[in-house]
């Protein structure tokens, strides 16, 4: 009985050194190719940043209105972006080329099957620039606004418009990809319904009184404070 | 635009029957009805006490009015003049009206009001606001004569004012305006305005119209459009001006973006002339002007702080690539001062008005945004001015508000260094 115990354990131990002596090299290889490729991608960033200052690339840009674009959305230069995009797109087909040496049939099938959905990727990820294009834009907006209009958190504004559109964007991006269809919807209808149930509540049941107040001064003492304004500006 | 597709069939047949004027004025209206019958009896009244011999013409171009303005307009009767003249008009009176797309914006009632002295070939076409409660018929003789009889193309109006009222025009467009073009104009943006007619035509055939800084804001592309063109520009004294409570206005943000982009805008139209022209001369100025000590007037200067500290810290994103960073450092170091003894120095400001002039020129970010990040600075700079000047007379703030537009004249060079700077 106890040689039988001890046999199976012995063939147990065999099989596993021979699974880990069969995989340990391809995973030495997935890690060598992702540290290898982050390097690599790291360089032709720094690269591309250098010979694109170099060929003065952005002052091609301001013409066509790309840079304002850029710009006015609080983004970037194209030179920059391009070195960016370069590195991502380099770093990530090194890690998926690691992954690949993993030689597991079903994560390449994974990975196959990635590429077959790349035109949807690429969908996605020009929703995703596009909202945070207006993302950035909208919150620069309410900033501007928050402040001249003297509210009292005028960066907490900005970032509750700024999240909201990002989510919006990621949601539309991974309902694109097809990435848990309905689940991404769901999760976000609940998420966005229960944060805005969430902040009436804490609105109204735990700062009650601080409701009272922020209301009382939001009605009656600014409409004050605006009858004091005597004088006009133009 | 050509004037027929510019002026409906019946505003042409209105101007036919007037056949010529020498005297016009154009009143452009959206929904003025309860001030705009005392504009149009002031006008006729000023007409004929003192223009009796001259063929006079009133304009209305109304944005599309629901409270039946351009019905008083048309509905009102001219008044009895022997019980303000003891004497009756020699020539007909013309009352003209027609309508613009309000989504033209003034610019639009201008330029309808111009095409029509135009088609008209009025001697001098004059302006008047529709919800002034100040109005009486020496404003237009104080508005037209000097064009009618002295020979000068272009009348800008100087108002009584509050010292403290106006503080956007004294802080930045007269001075601006005064360096960039000049010319010593008070107020540039004057709603009430007079051209000659050979002026109003030289508008008239200029491209910009549908420029939306002119559709918006006329006034200050109108002023410095003349000045750059070598016409004669004069000033005349009108007294206060008060308007229609009910026409209130915009918040202060949008007066900026709208006003301050329409001068920024200006000084690109213009940049080949204000860049190789030096000097400022005084603009010559009609009328007695007095000075009244008007009574205190309440002043929100807590809110202004409050609006300028926070517009400072939060604003890094927009203010770092729209000013230097020693500009920028002084501003901070103001901001952390303790609220009455933080003062924005007259340099200071023309600097930072001069850095967001070049910002906006090399639209370092969204215009718009640019425009409405000056809010909190020109109140923080407000603030300071009222601090400064609240025990001062009307002539001692004036004399300070001379002191600033000196420094703007001083600074112009860093102008035009902001101007041309490449980021």
């Amino acid at each position: 009985m106890g040689n039988f115990i001890a046999q199976n354990l012995i063939q147990t131990m065999q099989a596993f050194l021979q699974m880990v002596a069969r995989y340990l090299p391809r995973l030495l290889a997935m890690v060598i190719f992702i540290v290898v490729g982050w390097v690599v991608a790291w360089l032709v960033k720094i690269s591309l940043r250098w010979v694109l200052s170099w060929v003065k690339f952005n002052s091609l840009f301001v013409r066509g209105g790309v840079t304002r674009v850029l710009t006015h959305a609080a983004l970037p230069t194209p030179a920059e972006m391009i070195a960016r995009l370069a590195f991502w797109v380099l770093w990530i087909a090194f890690i998926l080329m690691g992954l690949g040496a993993l030689q597991i049939p079903a994560l390449q099938q994974e990975i196959s099957g990635l590429f077959g959905i790349l035109p949807q990727i690429i969908v996605a990820v020009i929703i995703l620039f596009a909202g945070v294009l207006i993302a950035n834009f909208v919150s620069r907006a309410a900033l501007l606004a928050s402040i001249n209009a003297n509210s009292p958190s005028p960066r907490l504004i900005s970032a509750l418009v700024r999240f909201i559109i990002i989510a919006l964007a990621v949601t539309m991006a991974l309902e694109r990809i097809g990435l848990g269809r309905g689940v991404v919807l769901v999760a976000f209808t609940t998420f966005f319904g229960a944060f805005m149930l969430g902040l009436a509540l804490a609105f109204g049941l735990g700062g009650r009184d601080l409701a009272r107040q922020l209301l009382e001064r939001r009605f009656l003492q600014e409409k004050k404070e605006e009858d004091d304004e005597g004088i006009s500006h133009l | 635009m050509s004037d027929e597709t510019l002026l409906t069939d019946d505003f042409l047949r209105q101007i036919t029957a007037a056949g010529e004027v020498d005297i016009l004025v154009g009143v452009p209206t959206l929904n003025n009805h309860d001030t705009i019958a005392r504009v149009i009896s002031a006008i006729r009244i000023g007409f004929v006490k003192y223009f009796p011999r001259e063929r006079a013409a009133l304009i209305n171009v109304d944005g599309g009015s629901t409270d039946g303005t351009q019905e008083i307009v048309t509905g009102t009767a001219a008044p009895d003049f022997r019980t303000f003249l003891a004497s009756s008009p020699l020539r007909t009176m013309h009352t003209l009206t027609t309508s613009y797309g309000a989504i033209q914006g003034k610019g639009g009632a201008l330029h309808v009001i111009l095409a029509a002295a135009e088609l008209l070939r009025a001697k001098v076409c004059a302006i008047v606001s529709p919800d002034l409660e100040s109005l009486t018929p020496e404003w237009i003789e104080t508005l037209t004569r000097p064009i009618y009889r002295e020979g000068f193309d272009l009348l800008a109006p100087i108002y009584q004012r509050h010292r403290f009222d106006g503080l956007l025009v004294s802080h930045i467009l007269s001075p601006l305006v005064a360096t960039a073009y000049g010319s010593e104009i008070d107020e540039p943006l004057g709603g009430e305005l007079a051209f000659s007619g050979r002026l109003a035509s030289f508008l008239l055939s200029q491209d910009a119209w549908q420029q939306e800084f002119v559709r918006s804001v006329p006034e200050i592309w109108m002023v410095t459009t003349a000045l750059v063109s070598g016409y004669r520009a004069c000033q005349a004294f009108l007294g206060p001006r008060v308007q229609s409570e009910k026409s209130g206005g915009h918040a202060l943000a949008d007066t900026i973006q709208q006003v301050v982009g329409a001068l920024f805008s200006c000084l690109e139209a213009h940049q080949s002339y204000w860049m190789t022209h030096e000097g400022v001369q005084a603009v010559p100025a009609f009328g007695f002007q007095y000075d009244l000590d008007l009574p205190p007037i309440r002043v929100n200067r807590k809110r202004m702080l409050s609006t300028f500290l926070k517009g400072v810290a939060e604003l890094a994103t927009i203010l770092k690539p729209s000013l230097s960073p020693p500009t920028l450092q002084q501003i901070r170091e103001i901001a952390k001062l303790d609220g009455e003894s933080s003062y924005y120095p007259d340099e200071l400001w023309v600097r930072t008005v001069y850095e967001f002039a070049g910002a906006f020129h090399r639209s370092v970010i969204n215009r718009d945004h640019l425009l409405q990040a000056l809010t909190p600075l020109y109140l923080g700079r407000i603030n300071s001015f009222l601090s400064e000047n609240h025990r001062s007379s009307t002539t001692g703030a004036r004399d300070r508000i001379k002191k600033l537009r000196s420094q703007f004249e001083a600074s112009k060079p860093y102008l035009a260094e902001r101007w041309n700077t490449q980021m």
